[in-house]
């Protein structure tokens, strides 16, 4: 069924969905592709703040202000979490790679419990009058359940990219993974530097969590489902780039879109890990990240 | 080191000890070992919405200690969180049976997880009462194994026939399937399949999704280029939700008459209260629901006494759909233990094969492989639900029964535009 609405609407849905998903992966970009810390507790974080999300909607916030409100407490959160990664492993001689992914899955682990002790296992959805009605262009149906969240993404990784970029803080985030050690000798803290860096990534989950309960509803076990997708984008974006990571995550949605609609949805899982081993088969370094 | 004279009021202390339950306790029971009931239930994981059934266990269990107990033995509970992971499912059931030495068994919940214990049940020759696994003993045929769930024979390809007699009664030509990439969803769909073409209806889409798929839209606008006049879905919770949504969001075709059949979500609170108006008009199934046809007594003294400690638990405050059929499972066990006066599996087995069983969802006879001789699953469709206040699913005439004929409380609404609409 090759017509030309179905393929214009797919891609236009691949676009959103990408944009989705640069939301989810911004806070990975940053732990994991700046920092270097393989924080896989990631997605559980933004889970959870979803969950914040839901329950300031429940006193009748929209969800972007909710998440908006978010930033500070989960911010809070990012430092204190840095704060216990760097007592346990950073200062008893640097982190191990296996160390740092047990302490993250244990993390996750209990992120989880917790939010289903707090909000029971059942989905929680937000309702929002944007949600289930859509944007008729021409032949292009958009809904606004895709189309609100999928604006959140550009916004924040303009804004994080920007404040990386632009700031001498943000500056100092980005020569901390390079070379610690002039950090230091410039007269920097590399541990408050990270802490700070860790505490912006655990930001944005709150963001990303308002994405995702937009799109859909969420229970406290749906971070695990976006693990492998989340880490594609980060890896296959480059190691640091975050403006990267938008265009993998747009292409990776793209290609999902086509796949569910031309050939099979129960392929399209596979289509993100399809593109990063043939991104990494190309460039190593991944396709915006600099070779080093 | 202690003289005689200590060492004769230790003993005499002790042998008091020992005594004083038996001397002063409420409630005594003939023998001291009590008959243990094992079970797995999903406490945490994706499927822990269907831990309310533990309530159902929990209420059984109390009813028939309070009556006496079983064969004047008191009955104890053993359960184990599965963590609604399938690699748990064997150990769990190795330590209820080796190290607990349960009598009874029910099965964990579904199809997915109960499928990697049916080689050990029957490998052991088990008794064992299945809790929603749908055609969970088609293969393994156990002659000691039997369902709580009302799906009925030939339940992998019959089990929403339902839907398919309604559509065939509307004169449906035209029917696109859609499934979850599970166990369930998949049998559903293959089912469904086979019934459509008993019934001379061409299948113009067929297509499964991954589990957690968020976005339809594809899907619809591809099922709605197929021109169907039906729609069966084998979905759950979440995907139901963005199902639903995405209707609503893409549109679907006028011709379409019925749409739904094998959704799970919309018979839990937590859908049923978030989606709320946007269920108006969906077909689908279901194992209890609040219409005149299905009221008892029995039944209704079960929900009274679930609603509290659901809603004290943070569960499902409704709990139509699963936890009635975990006090049946209950009923089943003691209707095997105390009509063949043993927990000898071939004894209960043969009991059960042989007797037909009064439970809270009424009379069960079951069939060679222990599926209900009589499949008793529900259409029902949704109708004039406003706002998202879960109460009016309390009252009658919200989810009306269209099939089985039996217990039909009202008339297919159609085309499903115009019922959702209304």
């Amino acid at each position: 069924m090759l017509s030309i609405d179905i393929l214009l609407n797919a891609i236009v849905t691949g676009i959103l969905l990408g944009s989705v998903y640069a939301s989810l992966a911004l806070g990975l970009g940053i732990t994991f592709g700046i920092l270097h810390i393989p924080n896989i507790a990631h997605p559980t974080l933004v889970v959870a703040g979803a969950f914040f999300v839901y329950t300031l909607t429940q006193w009748g916030l929209d969800p972007i202000v909710a998440a908006v409100i978010g930033l500070v407490p989960f911010y809070l959160l990012g430092v204190v979490l840095y704060a216990f990664y760097s007592a346990v492993f950073e200062r008893k001689g640097g982190a191990n790679v296996l160390q740092s992914l047990t302490l993250f899955f244990g993390l996750s682990l209990v992120i989880e419990i917790l939010l289903s002790l707090g909000f029971g296992s059942e989905l929680k959805s937000v309702s929002v009058s944007y949600i289930g009605s859509s944007l008729k262009i021409g032949i292009l149906t958009v809904p606004y359940r895709l189309l609100i969240p999928a604006l959140l993404a550009p916004v924040t990784i303009a804004a994080v990219w920007l404040y990386l970029s632009r700031t001498s803080s943000g500056t100092a985030i980005r020569a901390v993974a390079h070379e610690e050690r002039a950090l230091s000798i410039a007269g920097l803290n590399p541990a408050s530097v990270k802490r700070h860096a860790f505490g912006i990534a655990t930001a944005t989950a709150v963001i990303a969590g308002a994405a995702l309960i937009m799109v859909g509803p969420i229970e406290p076990f749906a971070g695990r489902f976006q693990i492998g997708r989340v880490f594609a984008i980060v890896v296959l974006a480059g190691m640091g780039s975050i403006p990267g990571s938008l265009v993998i995550a747009i292409i990776i949605g793209i290609a999902e879109a086509l796949v569910s609609s031309y050939l099979n949805p129960s392929w399209s899982p596979g289509v993100a890990f399809a593109i990063l081993l043939l991104g990494l088969a190309l460039r190593p370094q991944g396709l915006f990240g600099a070779a080093r | 080191m202690k003289t005689r004279r200590q060492f004769h009021k230790l003993v005499a202390v002790t042998a008091a000890g020992l005594a004083a339950p038996a001397i002063f306790g409420s409630k005594v029971f003939a023998q001291d070992k009590p008959i243990r009931v094992g079970a797995s239930v999903s406490l945490t994981g994706p499927l822990a919405s269907t831990k309310n059934g533990q309530i159902g266990y929990e209420l059984w269990r109390d009813d028939v200690n309070a009556a006496g107990g079983l064969l004047d033995r008191k009955v104890e509970l053993v359960i184990y969180d599965d963590q609604s992971s399938a690699a748990n499912v064997p150990a769990i059931y190795s330590k209820l049976v080796d190290v607990d030495a349960c009598d009874v068994l029910f099965s964990p919940y579904g199809a997915n997880l109960s499928a990697p214990v049916m080689p050990f049940i029957k490998q052991r020759d088990l008794f064992m009462i299945g809790m929603f696994g749908l055609a969970g003993n088609d293969v393994a045929k156990h002659d000691k194994f039997f369902h709580s769930g009302p799906w009925g024979p030939n339940s992998g390809r019959d089990w929403a026939r339902g839907f398919f007699d309604l559509a065939k009664a509307q004169g449906v030509k035209k029917i696109a399937i859609i499934n979850a990439d599970l166990e369930f969803s998949k049998n559903a769909a293959k089912g469904g399949a086979e019934v459509a073409k008993e019934y001379g209806m061409e299948v113009v889409f067929n297509q499964s999704y991954p589990p957690n798929t968020s976005d339809f839209s594809s899907m619809i606008r591809n099922i709605n280029a197929g021109d169907p006049e039906a729609i069966f879905i084998a979905s759950y919770p979440a995907d139901s939700t963005a199902i639903i949504r995405g209707v609503k969001e893409i549109g679907i075709s006028d011709k379409v008459k019925l749409f739904g059949g094998a959704m799970i979500g919309p018979q839990y609170g937590a859908l049923l209260g978030s989606l709320g108006p946007e269920l108006n008009g969906l077909v689908n199934s279901h194992t209890f629901v609040p219409e005149p046809t299905m009221q008892t007594p029995a039944i209704k003294s079960f929900f009274d006494r679930y609603t509290p400690i659901a809603v004290k638990q943070g569960v499902d405050p409704l709990g139509f759909y699963i936890p009635p059929f975990y006090y049946v499972a209950g009923q089943l066990a003691a209707a095997a233990i105390t009509g063949s006066k043993s927990v000898d599996p071939a004894k209960m087995a043969a009991f059960l094969h042989a007797n037909a069983v009064d439970t809270i969802a009424g009379k069960i006879a079951f069939n060679e492989i222990g599926d209900w001789k009589e499949r008793r699953v529900l259409m029902v469709q949704l109708r004039g639900i406003k706002g998202n206040d879960l109460e009016q699913f309390r009252n009658p005439g919200h989810q009306v029964i269209l099939d089985p004929p039996s217990l039909k409380t009202g008339d297919l609404a159609a085309p499903y535009n115009k019922a959702r609409a209304s």
